[in-house]
């Protein structure tokens, strides 16, 4: 599935559609290919000597990682070594909490989060958070997916409804609530509702996806759909998950972070990191030593 | 039989029995105000206003009393509402979970939501009277505003601070900032604003003592705020004064329409609150 392109196909029709310029069909088509190799383009996270600081306690140990785009990037690691908050520096989230210190910087497209100029809502948009328990707002289906797109501008009922549309299509819940749209979304079964989280962090176009342990509170099957949804997304956007789950990293990682007390031990791609694993930590950890 | 099963029984036996107490004094209350109220109850109390001689026995109703206090309970509701909301919101999702300003801000209602209403009554009439103004529909609005904003607060406060993390970060994950999260946090929290509009109604149209210094009290309905108005409470109270049975029969009259317009004002309340709040999570 590759929703990315699909979305700015669309949306260049309608827009051509809009101004009556159907007829030139071949302009439209070279404009959406140009801007989808664009999006397409690689951008990834550089992070440099991260530390970070919860009221004293030394959190993140010094972490220097690379993180690819368009690629599905897991960090495993025993309870406690500081996976989330590795992950909620990524996109910010660690300043809502209280009594954080952060040093060090964390480059998304070449640019510094956390410097002084950064936008912080224009980063977090970029980075689509899907959490551990699905958190479906307190709405309807409809509006959980549009709520995103409404304080990002786009308020026409139409635009709307074709992004709503997508999205819950995107993550296949499309044909299970088409006809329920406007019934809250709390009345969802949990698979659901965390299909419907990623819908609505899709719909406002991030660049990359965390997931922190994003299956973790659902059932095999629904596990399962979350999986293949983040092995088709891949194509298009770069997804970073949390897991506590060794298998779940061997089926669907290309890229393994391996974080032991608030450092990164180490990284690399999953098919050489599972094979040849060069810590003796990371050897003792993928053997079952500790977990 | 084992010690367990016996303290089940006897703690069964006594939450029956707080429970019967409670239902019985609110049926003897409502039971008192009925068999003395629905002999003098009739068409022209709901619809009338006092004539001369009214308390003395004479003709009239309490239109008067009626008016002024869905007046001053209505405005005085929409003015605390807009006014304790966003503090609610300001102390939940703006200060940090233990700040100090949120301590003390919420020590701050406390300590009003306990002060009794004559003493906010006494204070709006030495402002009053420091001003130069008269008893007037607009200083009871105001004083039964003060009254009532601890009590929003208080109350929207206690479901506010329920809100869970995860939905405010999946939120701020969308790009939102912490004001774009207000349409969230109203969603989540209805149901305590419904609970807390509920409480201060029934607060704002019970009392006597904060309108009596500042709404004053008159026959006539208020056509301006500036003008004086009276209050159900207050009327039910000169009428209970009256040495004439027949108007102390009318104060209990009147103390069922009370009832009625809280019973009413409850329902649809909570009608209204139920709607807003099914996609509570």
């Amino acid at each position: 599935m590759s929703t990315a392109p699909f979305i700015l196909n669309n949306a260049f029709r309608s827009l051509y559609s809009a101004a009556g310029l159907g007829k030139i069909a071949e302009t439209e088509e070279s404009a959406a290919t140009e801007l989808m190799q664009v999006h397409k383009k690689s951008k990834n996270i550089e992070i440099h000597k991260l530390n970070v600081n919860i009221n004293g306690n030394h959190i993140l140990k010094d972490i220097n990682l690379t993180i690819p785009d368009k690629k599905i990037t897991c960090i495993i690691g025993p309870s406690g070594c500081g996976k989330t908050t590795l992950l909620k520096s990524i996109n910010r989230l660690i300043d809502t909490s209280a009594g954080v210190h952060i040093d060090g910087t964390v480059l998304i497209d070449g640019e510094d989060i956390y410097d002084r100029n950064t936008e912080i809502t224009h980063l977090r948009k970029k980075m689509g958070l899907l959490s551990q328990r699905p958190t479906p707002l307190p709405m309807s289906i409809y509006d959980n997916v549009a709520f995103g797109c409404k304080i990002h501008g786009i308020r026409k009922r139409k635009e709307l409804n074709v992004i709503v549309e997508q999205y819950l299509t995107a993550t296949g819940l499309w044909d299970e609530v088409k006809d329920r749209l406007n019934s809250p979304a709390a009345a969802l079964s949990i698979g659901q509702q965390q299909r419907l989280c990623l819908a609505r962090g899709l719909a406002v176009e991030p660049q990359f996806i965390l997931g922190d342990e994003s299956t973790s509170a659902l059932d095999p099957i629904s596990s399962k759909r979350i999986e293949d949804l983040f092995v088709n997304l891949r194509e298009n956007y770069g997804i970073i998950l949390v897991t506590h789950t060794l298998r779940q990293a061997l089926r669907i990682a290309d890229h393994v972070i391996f974080m032991y007390l608030g450092e990164a031990i180490e990284q690399g791609p999953a098919d050489e990191f599972f094979k040849n694993p060069k810590h003796d930590l990371t050897k003792q950890y993928l053997s079952g030593v500790f977990s | 039989m084992k010690l367990k099963f016996i303290q089940e029984k006897i703690f069964n036996v006594l939450m029956l029995l707080s429970t019967f107490i409670v239902l019985a004094f609110l049926g003897s209350i409502l039971l008192t105000i009925v068999r003395h109220g629905l002999p003098a109850m009739n068409w022209d109390m709901l619809t009338k206003l006092p004539g001369g001689g009214f308390y003395i026995g004479k003709e009239g109703g309490v239109l008067n009393a009626i008016v002024g206090s869905l007046y001053i309970v209505g405005a005085s509701t929409i003015i605390g509402l807009l006014v304790s909301i966003p503090i609610v919101f300001y102390i939940n999702v703006y200060l940090e979970k233990r700040s100090i300003a949120g301590y003390f801000t919420r020590l701050s209602f406390d300590v009003l939501y306990g002060i009794p209403s004559i003493v906010y009554g006494a204070f709006a009439f030495a402002i009053m009277i420091y001003f130069g103004l008269r008893t007037s529909l607009l200083g009871g609005i105001i004083v039964i505003t003060l009254l009532i904003i601890p009590i929003f607060v208080r109350s929207m406060d206690e479901v506010a601070s329920q809100l869970p993390k995860d939905l405010l970060d999946s939120t701020y994950s969308l790009g939102a900032t912490r004001l774009e999260t207000i349409n969230v946090v109203i969603h989540q929290i209805a149901p305590g604003i419904a609970t807390a509009t509920l409480l201060s109604v029934g607060r704002a149209i019970g009392d006597a003592a904060g309108v009596m210094f500042t709404a004053g009290f008159t026959d006539s309905i208020p056509t301006s705020l500036s003008q004086p108005a009276a209050t159900l409470p207050l009327s039910i109270f000169f009428q209970l004064s009256s040495p004439t049975p027949e108007v102390v029969n009318r104060a209990y009259a009147s103390a069922l329409l009370l009832t009625i317009i809280i019973l009413i004002l409850s329902l649809s309340g909570r009608f209204i609150m139920h709607k807003f709040s099914k996609n509570k999570i």
